[in-house]
């Protein structure tokens, strides 16, 4: 009884209708041209990101009650056991890392016998991944801090493992951040053993990273490890990024391709560490008494390591500068 | 009083969609996330086309936008070429036998990813994940899940309500 009647109106409607699509098709097209260029839209978005927030909240709820449940089901045996291990690590750790100290203090004169200027204040934050899957085929996440926690765009991001990538945009309570193994990410990166720069760009994989153009007298191999090399300024230098995979000559035979395995663990974590470069003679006085700890020791073993890489650095700090 | 759905039971539906976008699935498995929203949207085009046109489809695919990261405009795009192609051929889609129209919004959700996949190769992010592909196949096998569910839902509301 609905239905007839209905043929007339529908077909005007279908004649009608191309109109309003190809004019929302425009809009939306200008929408996305503006949000890649990265003009109006792209600051709209940040506003808008907060009305988002719920729904992260929400999808994120599940993932939190079984985190919850597990806590409150775990065996005393289990805890203990954790405890042991934890405290064994901690041991292991603090001692390695006065000796770090050490080496950190010894790094820093030799470097200011060399006229380097890069300091090595680091300003580190802990933040907690939300656990919410965004479109697979762009790689980022969602992190529970954001400008009300002092976190800024641009900031680097690690793990125990090494760079995991950068804050690319902040709302009062949430920050979303870039992988490293975003096709859009690329990062100055070094070989810690020949001093070698380049960068490794992302491929959307999660296990793989591409360093194009190296000469062909690039000393690489596979094995070798790269570490941020601190160039941009973006990055601090020194941070692990991963270990080549494997070397090849490109198309043209003129250069060497390289792909490297991320050396942060970039399947779900739950924590991060937002560090980012202070500008020497800044923080003065006593501030973040442990956070530092950690991004130092991460930053230590490269530079220790020979002294060629130190020289490295020390040009790559002048060509930067 | 027995026109549409109740506000509650579309737009709830929408929203649970929005959720179900970003909710954590074991990885592998979040490339061939079945796109629930597009296919709520072309339940509620073919049975109430007076509440819901390419308006709703736009609104929506923003804010999922908004939640899933995507590029600001690419959803809403893509659900109004969709919403689009089922308004057209609503008065066949409605009247097909359920697999029909299961094997039809399979075609819809398809055609989804070829533009899915344009606007990528525009933006220069290259070929989506094989995976991803996936995603029209689950689509299929739940649409005629997802088509009874939302009628049984649909009519008790309706009989609530009269």
């Amino acid at each position: 009884m609905a239905y007839p009647g209905n043929p007339a109106p529908r077909l005007t409607d279908g004649a009608g209708s191309t109109l309003p699509l190809l004019a929302y098709l425009a809009i939306a097209t200008v929408l996305m041209v503006a949000d890649l260029r990265g003009g109006f839209a792209a600051q709209a978005r940040v506003q808008l990101s907060s009305l988002a927030e719920p729904v992260w909240w929400l999808a994120a709820a599940p993932g939190r009650l079984i985190d919850a449940a597990g806590e409150v089901f775990t065996s005393r045996a289990g805890l203990q056991e954790d405890n042991d291990r934890l405290r064994r690590e901690l041991q292991v750790n603090a001692s390695r890392l006065h000796r770090l100290l050490a080496v950190a203090e010894e790094n820093q004169r030799l470097r200011e016998l060399l006229g380097g200027t890069r300091g090595f204040r680091l300003n580190a934050q802990l933040a907690g991944i939300i656990d919410v899957d965004l479109d697979p085929s762009r790689q980022r996440i969602v992190l529970d801090a954001g400008s009300n926690q002092n976190v800024r765009v641009g900031q680097a991001m690690i793990d125990a493992g090494g760079v995991l990538g950068q804050v690319i945009e902040v709302t009062p309570r949430h920050s979303t951040a870039l992988l490293l193994t975003d096709p859009e990410h690329a990062v100055p990166v070094q070989v810690a053993r020949t001093g070698l720069r380049a960068i490794a760009y992302g491929t959307g994989r999660t296990d793989m990273l591409r360093l194009p153009s190296i000469p062909q007298s690039g000393d690489i191999r596979v094995g070798d490890r790269l570490v941020t090399s601190g160039i941009g300024g973006r990055f601090p230098a020194g941070f692990p990024v991963g270990v080549v995979d494997s070397v090849q000559p490109d198309e043209t035979q003129l250069f060497v391709v390289a792909e490297a395995r991320p050396a942060a663990r970039l399947d779900r974590g739950v924590e991060v560490l937002l560090v980012s470069n202070l500008a020497d003679g800044v923080n003065a006085g006593p501030e973040l008494p442990d956070p530092p700890a950690p991004a130092e020791q991460a930053t230590e073993p490269t530079e220790a390591s020979a002294a060629e890489p130190a020289t490295a650095n020390a040009q790559a700090g002048g060509e930067a500068e | 009083m027995n026109r549409g759905p109740s506000g509650w039971l579309l737009y709830g539906g929408l929203f649970l969609a929005l959720l179900l976008m970003v909710v954590p699935l074991p990885a592998g498995m979040d490339l061939a996330r079945p796109y629930v929203l597009a296919m709520l949207l072309c339940y509620w085009l073919l049975e109430t086309p007076d509440q819901v046109g390419l308006g709703t489809a736009f609104l929506a695919g923003l804010a999922a936008d908004l939640v899933a990261g995507t590029l600001l405009g690419e959803q809403a795009l893509r659900l109004v070429v969709l919403a689009f192609l089922v308004q057209r051929f609503r008065p066949r889609l409605r009247f097909f036998p359920l697999w029909q129209q299961a094997l039809a919004v399979f075609a819809l959700l398809v055609n989804d990813r070829l533009v899915d996949q344009a606007i990528h190769g525009i933006a220069g992010n290259g070929l989506l994940p094989l995976a991803s592909w996936l995603s029209p196949v689950l689509g299929f096998a739940l649409w005629p899940w997802l088509f009874l569910l939302l009628d049984g839902l649909r009519l008790r509301t309706r009989d609530r309500s009269s």
